[in-house]
Protein backbone atom coordinates (compact mmCIF):
# COMPACT_ATOMS: atom_id res chain seq x y z
CA UNK A 1 0.00 0.00 0.00
CA UNK A 2 1.32 3.49 -0.87
CA UNK A 3 1.07 5.91 1.93
CA UNK A 4 2.26 9.91 2.27
CA UNK A 5 5.78 9.82 4.22
CA UNK A 6 6.03 13.23 4.50
CA UNK A 7 4.23 16.85 4.18
CA UNK A 8 6.27 19.84 3.31
CA UNK A 9 4.55 23.13 3.42
CA UNK A 10 6.44 25.79 1.93
CA UNK A 11 6.18 29.41 0.30
CA UNK A 12 7.20 29.11 -3.11
CA UNK A 13 8.15 33.34 -3.70
CA UNK A 14 9.98 33.23 -7.16
CA UNK A 15 12.47 35.58 -5.20
CA UNK A 16 13.75 32.28 -3.01
CA UNK A 17 14.60 30.85 -6.24
CA UNK A 18 16.36 33.59 -8.10
CA UNK A 19 18.46 34.27 -4.36
CA UNK A 20 19.47 30.49 -5.16
CA UNK A 21 20.22 30.58 -8.54
CA UNK A 22 22.16 33.79 -8.36
CA UNK A 23 24.12 32.67 -5.09
CA UNK A 24 22.71 35.04 -3.07
CA UNK A 25 22.37 32.56 0.06
CA UNK A 26 24.90 34.18 2.05
CA UNK A 27 23.54 37.16 1.43
CA UNK A 28 22.24 39.04 4.79
CA UNK A 29 18.39 39.61 3.81
CA UNK A 30 18.51 36.31 3.06
CA UNK A 31 20.62 34.18 5.24
CA UNK A 32 18.16 33.85 7.92
CA UNK A 33 15.53 32.42 4.99
CA UNK A 34 18.43 29.63 4.16
CA UNK A 35 19.58 28.68 7.52
CA UNK A 36 15.96 28.08 8.47
CA UNK A 37 16.04 25.56 5.67
CA UNK A 38 18.98 23.48 6.48
CA UNK A 39 16.83 21.31 9.18
CA UNK A 40 14.66 20.26 7.19
CA UNK A 41 17.15 19.56 3.77
CA UNK A 42 18.75 17.71 5.91
CA UNK A 43 15.79 14.95 7.29
CA UNK A 44 14.41 15.32 3.59
CA UNK A 45 17.87 14.35 2.31
CA UNK A 46 17.67 11.00 4.57
CA UNK A 47 13.83 10.42 3.51
CA UNK A 48 13.84 10.80 0.02
CA UNK A 49 10.04 9.09 -1.63
CA UNK A 50 9.77 7.15 -4.25
CA UNK A 51 7.10 10.02 -6.14
CA UNK A 52 5.98 13.72 -4.61
CA UNK A 53 2.62 15.44 -5.07
CA UNK A 54 3.29 19.18 -5.16
CA UNK A 55 0.08 21.24 -4.73
CA UNK A 56 0.53 24.71 -6.33
CA UNK A 57 -1.12 27.67 -8.29
CA UNK A 58 0.14 28.65 -11.80
CA UNK A 59 1.09 32.80 -11.81
CA UNK A 60 0.34 33.37 -15.52
CA UNK A 61 2.82 31.06 -16.59
CA UNK A 62 1.48 27.74 -17.91
CA UNK A 63 -1.94 28.82 -17.84
CA UNK A 64 -3.64 32.12 -18.68
CA UNK A 65 -7.04 33.68 -17.87
CA UNK A 66 -9.16 32.02 -20.90
CA UNK A 67 -9.53 28.75 -18.76
CA UNK A 68 -9.33 28.74 -14.71
CA UNK A 69 -9.38 25.57 -13.13
CA UNK A 70 -10.36 25.57 -9.69
CA UNK A 71 -8.84 22.54 -8.86
CA UNK A 72 -6.53 20.29 -11.86
CA UNK A 73 -3.90 17.90 -11.96
CA UNK A 74 -1.04 16.56 -14.68
CA UNK A 75 -0.65 13.49 -16.16
CA UNK A 76 2.13 14.25 -18.45
CA UNK A 77 5.44 12.29 -18.87
CA UNK A 78 7.44 15.64 -17.89
CA UNK A 79 7.00 19.08 -17.20
CA UNK A 80 9.03 21.65 -18.80
CA UNK A 81 10.45 24.63 -16.43
CA UNK A 82 7.95 27.67 -18.41
CA UNK A 83 9.70 31.09 -19.38
CA UNK A 84 8.43 33.50 -17.11
CA UNK A 85 9.61 36.54 -18.70
CA UNK A 86 13.31 36.37 -18.50
CA UNK A 87 14.25 32.61 -19.75
CA UNK A 88 13.65 29.77 -17.71
CA UNK A 89 15.56 29.06 -14.55
CA UNK A 90 18.30 26.64 -14.86
CA UNK A 91 16.92 23.61 -12.62
CA UNK A 92 16.13 19.95 -14.55
CA UNK A 93 12.98 19.80 -16.09
CA UNK A 94 10.48 17.72 -13.85
CA UNK A 95 9.89 14.22 -14.37
CA UNK A 96 6.26 12.69 -14.07
CA UNK A 97 4.15 9.89 -12.59
CA UNK A 98 1.40 9.20 -15.18
CA UNK A 99 0.15 6.02 -14.21
CA UNK A 100 -0.08 7.61 -10.45
CA UNK A 101 -2.17 10.97 -12.13
CA UNK A 102 -4.19 8.39 -13.64
CA UNK A 103 -5.03 6.89 -10.61
CA UNK A 104 -5.60 9.79 -8.49
CA UNK A 105 -7.79 11.06 -11.21
CA UNK A 106 -10.24 8.26 -10.76
CA UNK A 107 -10.49 7.98 -7.35
CA UNK A 108 -11.09 12.00 -6.81
CA UNK A 109 -13.41 11.77 -9.19
CA UNK A 110 -15.56 8.96 -7.81
CA UNK A 111 -15.17 10.95 -4.62
CA UNK A 112 -16.32 13.81 -6.40
CA UNK A 113 -13.84 16.28 -7.01
CA UNK A 114 -13.66 16.96 -10.64
CA UNK A 115 -10.08 17.84 -11.51
CA UNK A 116 -9.16 19.10 -14.98
CA UNK A 117 -6.72 17.44 -16.60
CA UNK A 118 -3.36 18.80 -17.88
CA UNK A 119 -2.14 16.39 -20.39
CA UNK A 120 0.94 18.85 -21.38
CA UNK A 121 1.86 21.64 -18.85
CA UNK A 122 5.01 24.15 -18.03
CA UNK A 123 5.56 24.59 -14.53
CA UNK A 124 6.63 27.87 -13.21
CA UNK A 125 8.28 28.68 -9.97
CA UNK A 126 4.98 28.04 -7.90
CA UNK A 127 6.49 24.73 -8.65
CA UNK A 128 9.77 24.66 -9.13
CA UNK A 129 10.77 27.06 -5.87
CA UNK A 130 9.44 24.29 -3.49
CA UNK A 131 11.15 21.85 -5.09
CA UNK A 132 14.85 24.16 -4.70
CA UNK A 133 13.27 24.38 -1.09
CA UNK A 134 13.84 20.87 -0.87
CA UNK A 135 16.86 20.20 -2.74
CA UNK A 136 18.90 22.81 -3.64
CA UNK A 137 21.23 20.62 -5.63
CA UNK A 138 19.36 18.69 -7.88
CA UNK A 139 22.03 18.23 -10.53
CA UNK A 140 20.94 17.02 -13.26
CA UNK A 141 17.36 15.70 -11.77
CA UNK A 142 14.79 16.66 -9.17
CA UNK A 143 14.80 13.40 -6.23
CA UNK A 144 11.84 11.64 -7.95
CA UNK A 145 8.84 11.77 -10.10
CA UNK A 146 6.29 14.37 -9.64
CA UNK A 147 2.54 14.51 -9.84
CA UNK A 148 0.96 18.39 -10.29
CA UNK A 149 -1.76 19.57 -8.57
CA UNK A 150 -3.36 22.75 -9.28
CA UNK A 151 -5.47 25.31 -7.63
CA UNK A 152 -6.90 28.32 -8.71
CA UNK A 153 -6.16 30.81 -6.05
CA UNK A 154 -5.50 33.94 -7.94
CA UNK A 155 -9.10 34.56 -9.25
CA UNK A 156 -11.81 35.16 -7.04
CA UNK A 157 -14.06 32.52 -6.01
CA UNK A 158 -11.38 30.47 -4.88
CA UNK A 159 -11.98 27.15 -3.78
CA UNK A 160 -13.15 27.18 -0.25
CA UNK A 161 -10.61 26.46 2.67
CA UNK A 162 -13.15 23.68 3.42
CA UNK A 163 -12.93 22.23 -0.04
CA UNK A 164 -9.44 22.39 -0.10
CA UNK A 165 -9.54 20.37 3.09
CA UNK A 166 -11.58 17.95 1.95
CA UNK A 167 -9.84 17.48 -1.28
CA UNK A 168 -6.72 16.73 1.12
CA UNK A 169 -8.60 14.12 2.94
CA UNK A 170 -9.73 12.30 -0.35
CA UNK A 171 -6.04 12.80 -1.70
CA UNK A 172 -5.23 10.94 1.13
CA UNK A 173 -7.90 8.02 0.43
CA UNK A 174 -6.39 8.05 -3.09
CA UNK A 175 -2.75 7.56 -1.99
CA UNK A 176 -3.28 4.61 0.24
CA UNK A 177 -5.47 2.53 -2.59
CA UNK A 178 -2.78 2.80 -5.00
CA UNK A 179 -1.90 -0.45 -5.97
CA UNK A 180 2.00 0.04 -6.23
CA UNK A 181 3.85 -0.15 -2.68
CA UNK A 182 5.30 3.41 -3.06
CA UNK A 183 6.03 6.46 -0.69
CA UNK A 184 4.94 9.61 -0.98
CA UNK A 185 6.20 13.26 -0.43
CA UNK A 186 3.31 15.86 -0.61
CA UNK A 187 4.13 19.40 -0.72
CA UNK A 188 1.98 22.46 -0.22
CA UNK A 189 2.70 25.47 -1.59
CA UNK A 190 2.81 29.18 -1.24
CA UNK A 191 1.59 32.03 1.55
CA UNK A 192 2.48 33.06 4.08
CA UNK A 193 0.61 36.19 4.67
CA UNK A 194 1.22 38.86 1.78
CA UNK A 195 -0.27 41.40 -0.48
CA UNK A 196 1.02 42.65 -3.59
CA UNK A 197 -1.13 45.26 -5.19
CA UNK A 198 -4.29 48.25 -3.32
CA UNK A 199 -3.12 50.61 -0.94
CA UNK A 200 -2.81 47.72 1.33
CA UNK A 201 0.12 46.19 -0.64
CA UNK A 202 2.80 45.19 1.66
CA UNK A 203 0.45 43.80 4.42
CA UNK A 204 1.93 40.96 6.40
CA UNK A 205 0.22 39.50 9.36
CA UNK A 206 2.83 37.43 11.78
CA UNK A 207 0.24 36.67 14.41
CA UNK A 208 -2.04 35.52 11.98
CA UNK A 209 0.92 33.12 10.11
CA UNK A 210 2.29 32.18 13.59
CA UNK A 211 -1.41 30.84 14.50
CA UNK A 212 -1.62 28.90 10.88
CA UNK A 213 1.86 27.18 11.26
CA UNK A 214 0.67 25.70 14.21
CA UNK A 215 -3.09 25.10 13.43
CA UNK A 216 -1.88 23.41 10.44
CA UNK A 217 -0.33 20.29 12.33
CA UNK A 218 -2.72 20.34 15.52
CA UNK A 219 -6.34 21.29 14.30
CA UNK A 220 -6.56 22.00 10.13
CA UNK A 221 -10.10 21.83 10.32
CA UNK A 222 -10.45 25.07 12.16
CA UNK A 223 -8.27 26.60 9.45
CA UNK A 224 -10.49 24.72 6.95
CA UNK A 225 -13.20 26.65 9.14
CA UNK A 226 -12.13 30.08 7.49
CA UNK A 227 -13.95 31.99 5.03
CA UNK A 228 -12.42 33.35 1.83
CA UNK A 229 -13.25 36.94 3.53
CA UNK A 230 -11.98 35.86 6.35
CA UNK A 231 -8.40 34.56 4.49
CA UNK A 232 -7.97 37.88 2.38
CA UNK A 233 -8.87 39.82 5.70
CA UNK A 234 -6.23 38.49 7.66
CA UNK A 235 -3.78 36.91 5.44
CA UNK A 236 -3.93 39.39 2.21
CA UNK A 237 -5.21 38.93 -1.31
CA UNK A 238 -2.42 37.08 -2.50
CA UNK A 239 -1.98 35.14 1.26
CA UNK A 240 -5.11 33.47 0.69
CA UNK A 241 -3.02 30.84 -1.58
CA UNK A 242 -2.49 29.38 1.98
CA UNK A 243 -5.52 27.35 1.11
CA UNK A 244 -3.19 24.85 -0.98
CA UNK A 245 -1.35 23.97 2.79
CA UNK A 246 -4.74 22.01 3.91
CA UNK A 247 -4.67 20.21 0.65
CA UNK A 248 -1.49 18.73 1.93
CA UNK A 249 -1.89 18.58 5.38
CA UNK A 250 -6.03 16.75 4.40
CA UNK A 251 -3.79 13.70 2.85
CA UNK A 252 -2.01 12.97 5.89
CA UNK A 253 -2.72 11.40 9.25
CA UNK A 254 -4.56 13.12 12.11
CA UNK A 255 -1.43 13.00 14.03
CA UNK A 256 1.84 14.11 12.37
CA UNK A 257 5.15 14.80 13.89
CA UNK A 258 6.80 18.20 12.79
CA UNK A 259 10.36 17.54 11.96
CA UNK A 260 11.18 21.84 11.54
CA UNK A 261 9.16 24.83 10.68
CA UNK A 262 10.38 28.47 10.32
CA UNK A 263 9.22 31.71 9.49
CA UNK A 264 11.00 34.79 7.87
CA UNK A 265 10.27 38.10 6.31
CA UNK A 266 10.35 39.72 4.01
CA UNK A 267 11.20 37.22 0.94
CA UNK A 268 10.47 40.03 -1.27
CA UNK A 269 6.74 40.77 -0.37
CA UNK A 270 6.09 38.22 1.40
CA UNK A 271 6.10 36.36 4.83
CA UNK A 272 7.88 33.08 4.18
CA UNK A 273 7.01 29.82 6.04
CA UNK A 274 8.21 26.37 6.03
CA UNK A 275 6.96 23.59 8.22
CA UNK A 276 7.56 19.64 7.54
CA UNK A 277 6.06 16.91 8.75
CA UNK A 278 6.39 13.39 9.46
CA UNK A 279 3.20 11.40 8.87
CA UNK A 280 4.36 7.90 9.73
CA UNK A 281 3.48 7.00 13.17
CA UNK A 282 4.93 8.26 16.23
CA UNK B 1 -6.52 39.09 14.13
CA UNK B 2 -8.68 38.89 17.08
CA UNK B 3 -11.43 38.97 14.92
CA UNK B 4 -9.95 35.64 12.77
CA UNK B 5 -8.61 33.91 16.30
CA UNK B 6 -12.17 34.04 17.76
CA UNK B 7 -13.68 33.67 14.35
CA UNK B 8 -12.11 29.65 14.76
CA UNK B 9 -13.84 27.32 16.19
CA UNK B 10 -12.04 24.89 18.43
CA UNK B 11 -13.73 22.07 17.50
CA UNK B 12 -15.03 20.74 13.77
CA UNK B 13 -15.44 23.54 11.24
CA UNK B 14 -18.23 26.28 10.21
CA UNK B 15 -18.46 27.21 6.31
CA UNK B 16 -19.12 30.69 6.33
CA UNK B 17 -18.36 30.55 2.78
CA UNK B 18 -21.59 32.70 1.29
CA UNK B 19 -19.73 36.42 2.62
CA UNK B 20 -22.86 38.88 1.17
CA UNK B 21 -24.89 38.41 -1.98
CA UNK B 22 -22.47 41.83 -2.90
CA UNK B 23 -18.59 41.88 -4.14
CA UNK B 24 -16.19 41.50 -1.25
CA UNK B 25 -14.77 44.35 0.45
CA UNK B 26 -11.71 44.35 1.89
CA UNK B 27 -9.98 48.02 2.42
CA UNK B 28 -7.28 49.11 0.26
CA UNK B 29 -7.52 45.57 -1.27
CA UNK B 30 -8.56 44.41 -4.67
CA UNK B 31 -10.44 41.47 -5.52
CA UNK B 32 -9.05 39.62 -8.78
CA UNK B 33 -12.93 38.33 -9.35
CA UNK B 34 -15.01 37.36 -12.18
CA UNK B 35 -16.02 40.98 -13.26
CA UNK B 36 -12.89 42.14 -12.96
CA UNK B 37 -11.41 39.36 -15.36
CA UNK B 38 -13.96 40.02 -17.64
CA UNK B 39 -13.04 43.39 -17.71
CA UNK B 40 -8.81 42.69 -17.77
CA UNK B 41 -8.94 39.85 -20.40
CA UNK B 42 -7.82 41.78 -23.23
CA UNK B 43 -5.28 43.66 -21.44
CA UNK B 44 -3.63 40.51 -19.31
CA UNK B 45 -3.77 38.31 -22.66
CA UNK B 46 -1.72 41.34 -24.32
CA UNK B 47 0.35 41.23 -20.57
CA UNK B 48 0.74 37.36 -20.86
CA UNK B 49 1.82 37.51 -24.78
CA UNK B 50 4.79 39.18 -22.95
CA UNK B 51 6.49 35.53 -21.96
CA UNK B 52 7.89 35.55 -25.26
CA UNK B 53 11.09 37.26 -26.81
CA UNK B 54 9.74 37.90 -29.95
CA UNK B 55 6.71 39.55 -28.40
CA UNK B 56 8.46 41.84 -26.38
CA UNK B 57 9.95 43.30 -28.87
CA UNK B 58 7.07 43.94 -30.99
CA UNK B 59 5.64 45.54 -28.22
CA UNK B 60 8.88 47.56 -27.59
CA UNK B 61 8.70 49.12 -31.37
CA UNK B 62 5.18 50.45 -31.23
CA UNK B 63 3.62 49.98 -28.12
CA UNK B 64 0.14 51.61 -29.29
CA UNK B 65 -0.27 49.22 -31.85
CA UNK B 66 0.56 45.96 -29.86
CA UNK B 67 -2.18 47.51 -27.51
CA UNK B 68 -4.44 47.89 -30.80
CA UNK B 69 -3.69 43.95 -32.03
CA UNK B 70 -5.20 42.85 -28.51
CA UNK B 71 -8.28 44.88 -28.44
CA UNK B 72 -7.45 47.08 -25.34
CA UNK B 73 -9.76 49.34 -24.61
CA UNK B 74 -8.47 53.13 -25.22
CA UNK B 75 -8.07 53.81 -21.36
CA UNK B 76 -6.33 50.53 -21.25
CA UNK B 77 -3.54 51.52 -23.71
CA UNK B 78 -3.49 54.68 -22.34
CA UNK B 79 -2.67 53.17 -18.52
CA UNK B 80 -0.13 50.69 -20.73
CA UNK B 81 1.12 53.62 -22.57
CA UNK B 82 2.39 56.10 -19.14
CA UNK B 83 3.05 52.97 -17.47
CA UNK B 84 -0.06 53.58 -14.85
CA UNK B 85 0.12 51.05 -12.83
CA UNK B 86 -2.49 51.63 -10.68
CA UNK B 87 -4.87 52.32 -13.45
CA UNK B 88 -3.71 49.05 -14.90
CA UNK B 89 -5.41 47.39 -11.92
CA UNK B 90 -8.08 49.20 -11.57
CA UNK B 91 -8.86 48.33 -15.24
CA UNK B 92 -8.88 44.65 -14.88
CA UNK B 93 -5.25 44.07 -14.64
CA UNK B 94 -4.32 41.00 -12.53
CA UNK B 95 -1.06 41.89 -10.34
CA UNK B 96 0.81 38.70 -11.63
CA UNK B 97 -0.05 39.82 -15.60
CA UNK B 98 1.12 43.28 -14.91
CA UNK B 99 4.11 42.31 -13.40
CA UNK B 100 5.38 40.51 -16.66
CA UNK B 101 5.15 44.97 -18.11
CA UNK B 102 7.09 46.07 -14.89
CA UNK B 103 9.91 43.01 -15.19
CA UNK B 104 10.12 44.50 -18.95
CA UNK B 105 11.03 48.08 -17.31
CA UNK B 106 13.25 46.62 -14.99
CA UNK B 107 10.57 47.49 -12.01
CA UNK B 108 9.86 45.00 -9.01
CA UNK B 109 7.45 43.96 -6.80
CA UNK B 110 8.57 46.19 -4.39
CA UNK B 111 8.91 49.23 -6.60
CA UNK B 112 5.01 48.58 -7.51
CA UNK B 113 4.62 48.37 -4.20
CA UNK B 114 5.77 52.00 -3.49
CA UNK B 115 3.40 52.93 -6.43
CA UNK B 116 0.22 51.57 -5.10
CA UNK B 117 1.03 52.89 -1.10
CA UNK B 118 2.47 56.32 -2.96
CA UNK B 119 6.03 55.22 -1.07
CA UNK B 120 9.37 54.96 -2.72
CA UNK B 121 10.77 51.42 -3.68
CA UNK B 122 13.40 52.07 -0.52
CA UNK B 123 10.50 53.46 1.61
CA UNK B 124 8.64 50.01 0.83
CA UNK B 125 11.10 47.80 0.56
CA UNK B 126 12.20 49.56 4.41
CA UNK B 127 8.73 48.92 5.68
CA UNK B 128 9.05 45.21 4.79
CA UNK B 129 12.08 44.75 6.22
CA UNK B 130 10.60 46.27 9.49
CA UNK B 131 8.33 43.24 10.03
CA UNK B 132 5.65 44.50 6.63
CA UNK B 133 2.68 47.03 6.60
CA UNK B 134 -0.72 46.36 8.92
CA UNK B 135 -3.76 47.47 8.36
CA UNK B 136 -4.81 51.43 8.14
FE1 LIG C 1 1.46 31.70 -5.59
Amino acid sequence: MADVLWGLATSHVPSIGAAMDRGKTEDPNWKDLFDGYAPARAWLAEHRPDVAIVVYNDHANGLDLDIVPTFGIGTADSYPVADEGYGPRQVPDVIGDPELSLHLLESLVDEGFDLTVFQELEVDHGLTVPLSVWTPDPGDAWPCPVVPILVNVIQYPQPTAARCYALGQALGRAIRSYREDVTVGILGTGGMSHQLAGSRAGFINPEFDAMWLEKIQTDPAALAGLSREELIREAGSEGIELIMWLIMRGAMHEQVTKVHSHYFLPASNTAAGIALFDNRPA
Amino acid sequence: MTAVLTAIPTEGTSMSTHETGGRLNVPGTPIFDGQTSRRGLRLNKMLMSFRSADNRERFSADEAAYCAEFGLAPEQTQAVLDRDWTAMIDLGGSIFYVYKLAMMDGRSMQYLGGVFTGMTEEEFQAELRAGGRRDG
